[in-house]
């Protein structure tokens, strides 16, 4: 198990490789001079002289793409064009924000998804099935930010029971946690209702039943317990997508987060925060993929460590 | 001579079994009563768009500072936005451009997807390797991340919001054509086309690529959908379609302002991009369910 975790992280090595690429690409894909990008467009020569140092863009490529490489390791991420601070300072307050939302959203996408899945598995086909599965379809059509924007409508403007945004406690993470979970519900309940169904057709649940064991029994010990592995899965999937998903919520909902952080950032052209950004949620996103593999291997057996 | 007439009544057979294939997903598909109604909705979406002009003869742009912000009404039944425009004559013409561009990148997706998926699958080895790689790192962002990383770089705009989104599907579109290619290399008929000596370039385009079509347009159908939202989002941030344009995703970004005052304007975009959405992936889980083999038929 150990090793396995081990080697997981290791193969990782070429795509972290891969992604310091694409990122190190990123500004010298820019038109123009990348020390005057990096430096924004309202810095003094001296300024622009003095990044183009630090990034030795006089010297060969692979000398840059080295010292870049080296800077990433020691997490230097560069200054913020905006505020003159370094990118890591500005990003790990935003970066705690953004995972508090995710985290909330995914549990309230297993709270209801979840139980939603198991309803419409055991009762295939019948009304409450298709209002499950009808549901979890408008889910996965529905853009986020336009539900969010509806909820801002029906509970900050018409019911005045939340408020419209921002950060400050409990009631603001509300909206924005429902706004992020909706699709991820969708998918979690749609996925626990094929693999239930899938469980519950198995010839062990028949034998579980002519014992005479409980209904309730067969379907939580027996069922849900084995069709769990495929919706871990999907859940870990879907976290890392729901992680681009935050950059629209947060803008809805003014939440201070690294997705807003990323956007604002984008428009005001300041580079050395966007490659910052995107480096973490690239991170948080290949992270996520090693403990769902990880956590796969945990939960089946029959998944083999070689 | 013999062997010409069962060889030319073996091919006829084939194709009528080709044709009951097409027949039973037909008929599967019209009996999936979801998939038809996603059908219908994504009929409605590409006439209304294709007959914009001839049923708004006005500027969808044109403001009438007069009639801002109108509620709905009979004269204008989604009412009108911040600058007296009708939201209905903006949905309609934003269908346009909702069309364009997720035409324009699931096109763009598969134009380059499917060759680089092809040639992955198909000879394997080094070039698959470093494809793989390259698929890979692209997958190791969220996709809708990826899309805002390359707008970030083109700059905001039409092309570039189909530029982005079209390279957000592309590793999704190589997996999908890499996986199908691997199930149909070992096949009996590529390893007859190879024993004859039937050149690479033939044996990809004439016998691989048709059989592995199916599970590509269904792919295609559903990306159709995401590629909307995506568009839509970008818009939405600002970093897309500019306005004037009446893009759905700028206009709920302008509509966000004005959620006290007249939330119509931020409601009926919002509407819009749903159906749509769920048009494409109600006729993308229809057409998967109807005709990919994998599933078997009834």
């Amino acid at each position: 198990m150990f090793q396995y975790t081990i080697r997981r992280l290791i193969s990782t090595i070429p795509v972290l490789f891969g992604i310091s690429l694409m990122l190190f690409f990123l500004l010298r894909a820019l038109p123009g001079d990348p020390a005057q990008v990096i430096a924004g467009e309202l810095a003094t020569q001296q300024e622009v002289e003095l990044i183009r140092q630090q990034l030795g863009l006089d010297e060969p490529v692979y000398v840059q793409y080295a010292k870049f490489l080296g800077r990433l390791v020691r997490f230097d991420l560069g200054i913020s064009v905006r505020t003159q601070y370094p990118v890591i300072q500005e990003i790990a307050p935003r970066l705690l924000n953004t995972l508090i939302l995710a985290v909330a959203a995914t549990l309230l996408a297993c709270l209801l998804g979840i139980p939603a899945g198991i309803v419409a598995a055991v009762k295939p086909y019948t009304t409450m099935d298709m209002v499950v599965t009808a549901l979890a379809l408008f889910g996965m059509s529905m853009p986020a930010f336009w539900l969010g924007l509806m909820l801002i409508i029906i509970f900050s403007v018409k019911l005045k029971l939340l408020p419209v945004g921002g950060s400050g406690g409990f009631v603001y993470l509300i909206l924005p946690a429902v706004t992020l979970a909706a699709s991820l519900v969708a998918v979690v309940a749609r996925n626990t209702r094929s693999a239930m169904m899938e469980v519950l057709a198995q010839d062990y649940i028949t034998t579980a039943r002519s014992k005479g064991v409980r209904e309730k029994m067969v379907i939580l010990r027996h069922g849900l317990k084995n069709s769990f592995i495929p919706v871990i899965t999907v859940i870990g999937l879907q976290f890392g997508t729901m992680l681009g998903g935050t950059v629209l919520t947060e803008t809805v909902f003014a939440w201070p987060g690294l997705g807003r952080l990323l956007i604002s950032s984008i428009l005001a052209r300041d580079y050395p925060v966007i490659q910052g950004a995107i480096l973490i949620f690239a991170l948080l996103f290949v992270l996520t993929n090693i403990v769902v593999d990880v956590l796969y291997a945990y939960f089946d057996p029959k998944v083999r460590y070689d | 001579m013999i062997d010409d007439k069962a060889a030319i009544a073996s091919t006829r057979k084939g194709n009528s079994r080709e044709f009951s294939h097409l027949r039973t997903g037909i008929s599967k598909f019209l009996r999936n009563k979801a998939a038809c109604f996603g059908g219908v909705l994504i009929f409605i979406f590409i006439i209304s768009s294709l007959l914009a002009p001839v049923l708004f003869s006005k500027d969808p742009n044109a403001q009438d500072i007069r009639h801002a912000l109108e509620p709905p009404s009979l004269k204008q039944p989604l009412g009108t936005d911040e600058l007296g425009r009708s939201i209905l004559a903006r949905i309609i013409f934003g269908g346009r451009i909702s069309l364009a561009i997720s035409l324009s990148s699931v096109a763009l997706a598969l134009l380059i997807g499917v060759p680089f998926g092809l040639v992955s699958g198909y000879f394997g080895g080094k070039i698959d390797f470093i494809i793989q790689r390259f698929t890979d790192v692209m997958l190791s962002f969220p996709p809708f991340l990826l899309a805002l990383a390359l707008v970030s770089v083109l700059g905001v705009g039409l092309k570039n919001t189909i530029i982005s989104v079209g390279i957000a599907g592309l590793p999704h579109t190589i997996r999908i054509t890499r996986g199908c290619v691997l199930s149909i290399r070992e096949q009996v008929y590529v390893e007859a086309a190879r024993a004859v000596g039937t050149r690479d370039r033939i044996i990809l385009f004439r016998h691989i690529l048709p059989n592995v079509m199916v599970p590509i347009i269904v792919n295609a159908t559903l990306f159709f959908g995401m590629a909307i939202i995506f568009a839509a989002g970008l818009g939405f941030l600002g970093v897309g379609v500019q306005p004037p344009n009446p893009e759905w995703g700028t206009m709920l970004g302008s509509g966000r302002s004005l959620l006290f005052a007249a939330p119509h304007v931020a409601t009926f975009p919002g509407i819009a991009i749903f159906l749509a959405v769920l048009g494409f992936n109600l006729l993308g889980d229809g057409l998967r369910d109807a005709l990919d083999p994998r599933l078997g038929y009834e």
